[in-house]
């Protein structure tokens, strides 16, 4: 499915500082039942976000309107758990473009990488600078430069590398996606079936 | 150049390798679902494509079944929709669909290896992360998103970096009452939840040759909580008797071919995995959760550990024993006990009940407890049925619901309430993940014996006769 191209990030960020944040927790099972990809954005930490009875729970961060922005930071194995995708979508939906954690689960970073979300990992160490500029400061904004693989925090200029695989990235800056690779490789595909052992 | 057996099987299927890029998969078998298939299939619509290769592709009706009354409308108007979205798309497409109520119905992963889909050597995908479940036949099997889903559907093939390779090798005896579930949380507790994100594993030694394919399946089922993509184990003589003769198994000369394939599919002396981890069979417990994910379980004689015999962090450490209503220190024999699950992916194989029912045996369930028995297809119900167990459970005071994902993800009517603690079979303790505000403690089908018959969690060996 299309996304919006992704080069230069400048935005102030959404600090969520729990490890081991799973996709049950991102988008719980109930909410899953949708035919189409919308309003997922809508039940983003659902869990976490709401009371029983619907009445947002005051110390979320979603719910709390000193912070806000197109950058969520989590804390360590970020999107551990079910490969559902629906938690990539719930993520873009709400309007985050990027997740910067010190870890992610596998199958969460692919999912991430086919809907235009970009996941930086960066050491423990800048994860907790992170941290603490934005709860000192909560306007402190960050840019993540794609093109250099660059997150910077733009007050004092601290800033890290990033990895992604060169594929993924021109993919990611260009809107492309995987599909329409593949689709164009399907006589090579049809050839190789046939000499498949299985 | 020696080889895994992950390299053998993975270098199989790679279509083209794109210049610093990820590897085309082939995948020989697709499992759908009604939960993660809908999307692909409206983006096929989309580009108005077909499915490329229908028959290799299976549909079944899982994660939003309801477990009871299945010969009646589903109630709930959204699973109806998903339900009725799957069958329209496999027929739209020429896929088998094995819906509600048909005589092939059950767990995606439960019917995969039952029919014969699930052969050694393939690549098999789904959008469930506990399809490496698969991989106890020597297959490389992985969950996927949605967007792969789409990808598979359209070209039978996904993008895929090469994960590295890991090994666990775990030899020597597994002492009484502890199942292949303790010896996969076992492992989970020593790795944590990402200690093998990043690899594909390989499971080797005694423990893992000497279980039977269904605990080989439950151990592999797990790989994902460890945060490994995928869990296999080399074929052998038990594996090929296992799949021989099953529907979807090869026949005839095509059996003769693949079998040579197969013969070979083993990690050659010496091939290299980019990590190795060893652990004795004989120091493994029954296993129980106390926390809100499968990496925090302790052996049931241990007492629940100090955030700082844990290491990592102390608050979020201190948030899942809040959520779980337990504190550092404290043993988890004798905890209060309201529902007790047995069924899913995970341990709703027909072993798992023929073990349960040999503990409730005799016994009757303790009032205190609400006990769901969800048999993973039609095929282990049937099986229950005709073993006698079913007459020997309801002696007990227990009943036996109809096939699905139920309680293990809550997606149905299954859902624990706010605040009520389950001993479960199934492979997640996640907040919230048998219902919203439920506790889980996972085990295996044992121990979850044990704990609905005595109401509260208790060693199940004391119940070994």
């Amino acid at each position: 499915m299309a996304y919006d191209k992704f080069n230069i990030l400048n935005s102030t960020a959404v600090p969520l500082s729990i490890e081991n944040v799973d996709t049950d927790q991102i988008i719980p099972a109930r909410f899953l039942k949708a035919t189409e990809r919308v309003g997922f954005g809508d039940n983003l930490f659902r869990d976490w976000r709401y009371k029983n009875d619907d009445t947002p729970k005051t110390d979320f961060v979603l719910n709390n309107d000193t912070f806000s922005g197109k950058i969520l930071v989590g804390g360590k194995n970020f999107g551990s758990g079910s490969s559902r995708e629906h938690a990539a979508w719930a993520i873009y939906d709400y309007g985050f473009r990027c997740v910067v954690s010190s870890f992610f689960a596998d199958i969460f970073r692919n999912n991430c990488l086919n809907v235009g979300v970009l996941p930086v990992q960066v050491s423990p160490e800048f994860l907790e600078q992170i941290f603490s500029a934005i709860e000192a400061n909560p306007q402190t904004s960050l840019t993540v430069d794609l093109s250099n693989q660059k997150i910077t925090l733009d007050a004092t200029g601290d800033n890290e590398s990033f990895e992604i695989n060169p594929y993924k990235k021109e993919n990611m800056i260009n809107g492309f996606d995987d599909i329409d690779y593949l689709i164009n490789i399907k006589e090579d595909i049809r050839t190789f079936s046939k000499n498949t052992p299985l | 150049m020696k080889k895994t057996l992950f390299d053998k099987v993975w270098d199989k299927h790679v279509v083209q390798q794109i210049d610093q890029g990820p590897d085309v998969l082939f995948i020989d078998r697709h499992m759908v679902h009604e939960v993660t298939s809908p999307v692909a299939f409206l983006g096929l619509k989309n580009r108005n494509i077909k499915v490329m290769y229908p028959d290799r592709t299976f549909a079944t009706a899982d994660h939003n079944t309801p477990t009871i009354n299945q010969h009646l409308p589903v109630q709930d108007p959204l699973s109806a929709k998903q339900l009725d979205a799957l069958e329209k798309n496999a027929n739209e497409h020429g896929i088998s669909y094995w819906g509600l109520g048909h005589e092939k119905n059950g767990i995606v992963h439960v019917v995969g290896p039952e029919y014969g889909i699930t052969v050694p050597g393939a690549t098999i995908v789904c959008g469930d992360s506990h399809t490496s479940t698969h991989g106890a036949f020597g297959a490389i099997a992985f969950g996927i998103g949605t967007s792969e889903v789409e990808m598979v559907l359209s070209t039978q093939c996904i993008l895929q970096p090469k994960p590295k390779k890991m090994r666990i090798t775990i030899n020597g005896v597994l002492q009484k009452g502890v199942t292949p579930k303790d010896v996969a949380l076992f492992i989970i507790s020593k790795l944590t939840t990402s200690g093998a994100t990043g690899y594909f594993v390989e499971y080797a030694g005694d423990v893992f040759k000497n279980m039977t394919m269904e605990g080989r399946m439950t151990v592999c089922n797990l790989s994902i909580e460890m945060g490994a993509r995928g869990g296999m184990i080399a074929p052998d003589e038990k594996t090929f008797h296992y799949i021989k003769d099953r529907e979807f198994t090869p026949k005839g000369a095509e059996w003769d071919k693949a079998m040579d394939y197969w013969q070979e599919l083993y990690s050659d002396d010496g091939a290299e995995f980019d990590k190795e981890l060893f652990f004795e069979g004989n120091e493994i417990e029954p296993m129980i959760t106390f926390g809100t994910n499968p990496g925090m379980g302790i052996g049931i004689s241990k007492d629940i550990p100090t955030a700082e015999a844990i290491g990592g962090g102390a608050a979020t450490y201190q948030k899942s024993l809040n959520y779980m209503g337990y504190n550092e220190g404290e043993s988890m024999i004798g905890k209060d006990i309201d529902f007790v699950f047995i069924g899913s992916c995970t341990n709703g194989r027909i072993e798992d009940f023929r073990a349960f029912t040999e503990i409730v045996k005799g016994r009757k369930k303790a009032d205190n407890v609400t006990a769901w028995l969800v048999p993973g297809s039609h095929k282990v119900e049937k099986a229950i049925k005709d073993e006698g167990l079913l007459d020997i459970l309801e002696e007990s005071g227990f009943e036996l619901r109809e096939p699905g994902c139920s309680a293990c993800l809550a997606m149905n009517d299954d859902k624990v309430p706010k605040g009520k603690y389950a001993v479960s079979t199934s492979n997640r303790n996640f907040e919230g993940r048998q219902g919203p505000g439920s506790r889980t403690l996972l085990a295996s089908p044992i121990m979850a014996a044990a704990a609905a018959i005595t109401g509260k969690v208790t060693d199940p060996r004391t119940l070994i006769n």
